[in-house]
């Protein structure tokens, strides 16, 4: 199995990658058709395309529709974990259904991709968000999210207090004292970082060295969007109030968790071997190339217990080159637009409410 | 590991789980166990709680493997003599 070689996640070309996907995207399309009725009927209704010759001719299933129908491939005996999107009062979560084996598969995935920008070594941890955060009921996306990096991470310290979310600076300044001139790893939403990091201490005059840190943060930029803030204002400020230069986003959904994609030390996003990214257009689908924005589809050879292969996101975003980052990392990388107007906010950062 | 670690890390899985130490055995399996929680947020106390006891620093990838009270002995006696 290809997730054998997990300790290389950005040597494949695109091409050979490509080859490669489509024998596992194909096999697990037969799977999900034999094993989940919803699937078999949504492929067989709304794809008129039986016979499939490469990735894009694949049936791909809307983000949405795991908000509507328990999808899943395995027996319900077999279900070993449920994870819940987001989802803010009113919207309903996505519910997907990992046995064992996808358990034990996303966690190594997505240690295989951290790991290849951060190094194996664990570090001493900051997490940009409150203790109770991953103590509610019930697995939440953003539970998870923490939960998961926290597998990098040693001598966790949460950073934000329970009762108001206040940035807890003496803890924070106890933290780099106990640790000096090491790397750092702080995880947080990237709205979180903005708002509760970043704002609390430049209103506050509260300066802070972070230079150590790398910081890791995902899960939506509708908020700053909706505020004018950009990735590179973003990322400005950072490096401006705190020298924290070491920055990377990453791009990930719970209906493929354990596949991100991650941004390399030149900025470019970065689509591991497993996984592979198509560009649609938003209207008529059709699958669009290089340097054209359109919908997001996501493929990721990973799930196995559900059928979330392939889907098509409600994000915008662009492929901007292909095996040609000066990182050196191969394949695709990506640009992330946000979501297509009057999608609903569902990224870990965004259903944040304050 | 011979005896004397594999007790250690009985002691340690007992305290951090709030369970007599004769409840520890080699079929205590994460998120399979009966009579307590050993859940992602314990997963992290119960690694740190390891990694003081034995004076140690897992690897990512120990700290993900570790899914049972004999894949937790396997894996640190990679890292302790006994």
């Amino acid at each position: 199995m290809l997730l054998e070689q997990l300790n290389a996640p950005f040597e494949m070309n695109q091409d050979q990658k490509q080859q490669v996907l489509f024998a596992e995207l194909l096999a697990l399309t037969d799977h999900h058709q034999a094993h989940c009725f919803y699937y078999q009927n949504l492929v067989e209704n709304i794809f008129v395309q039986k016979h499939f010759k490469q990735n894009e001719d694949l049936p791909f299933l809307p983000a949405q529709i795991f908000k509507y129908l328990p999808l899943k491939s395995i027996r319900e005996e077999e279900v070993f974990r449920v994870l819940n999107s987001s989802g803010t009062t009113g919207q309903q979560p996505s519910q997907i259904f990992l046995d064992k084996a996808a358990a034990t598969h996303q966690a190594k995935v997505l240690s295989s991709i951290v790991t290849n920008f951060i190094g194996k070594k664990r570090l001493p941890m900051l997490i940009v968000d409150h203790p109770s955060a991953v103590k509610s009921a019930g697995m939440t996306a953003r539970a998870a999210a923490i939960l998961g990096f926290s597998s990098f991470g040693a001598q966790h310290t949460y950073l934000l207090s329970d009762e108001d979310l206040s940035l807890q600076v003496a803890a924070l300044q106890a933290f780099l004292e106990k640790f000096p001139q090491q790397p750092i790893l702080m995880f947080g939403f990237t709205f979180m970082i903005w708002a509760y990091l970043y704002e609390y201490c430049q209103k506050n005059n509260i300066f802070l060295d972070l230079s150590q840190v790398i910081l890791v943060h995902g899960g939506g930029w509708k908020k700053l969007a909706n505020l004018n803030i950009g990735k590179e204002t973003f990322k400005q400020c950072l490096a401006a109030q705190f020298n924290l230069t070491k920055v990377h986003d990453y791009y990930g959904m719970v209906e493929q968790i354990g596949t991100i994609f991650m941004e390399c030390e030149f900025g470019k996003m970065h689509i591991p071997f497993f996984a592979d990214v198509l560009i649609r257009d938003p209207i008529h689908f059709q699958a669009l190339g290089v340097n054209q924005t359109g919908l997001i589809q996501v493929l990721s050879i990973l799930p196995k217990s559900y059928p979330g292969h392939s889907i098509l996101t409600e994000d915008l975003g662009k492929i901007t080159e292909i095996d040609e980052c000066l990182c050196g990392r191969k394949g695709k990388v990506i640009e992330i637009h946000g979501r297509l107007p009057k999608a609903e906010a569902r990224g870990c950062s965004d259903t944040h409410q304050r | 590991m011979q005896s004397h670690n594999e007790q250690r890390l009985k002691e340690v899985f007992s305290r951090v789980f709030s369970v007599p130490v004769e409840t520890i055995n080699d079929d205590v399996k994460y998120r399979e166990t009966k009579n307590f929680t050993w859940d992602s947020i314990m997963h992290m106390s119960l690694i740190a709680e390891i990694e003081n006891e034995f004076g140690i620093m897992l690897e990512t990838d120990d700290v993900i493997d570790m899914s049972s009270f004999l894949k937790a002995k396997e894996i640190v006696a990679k890292y302790v003599n006994d």
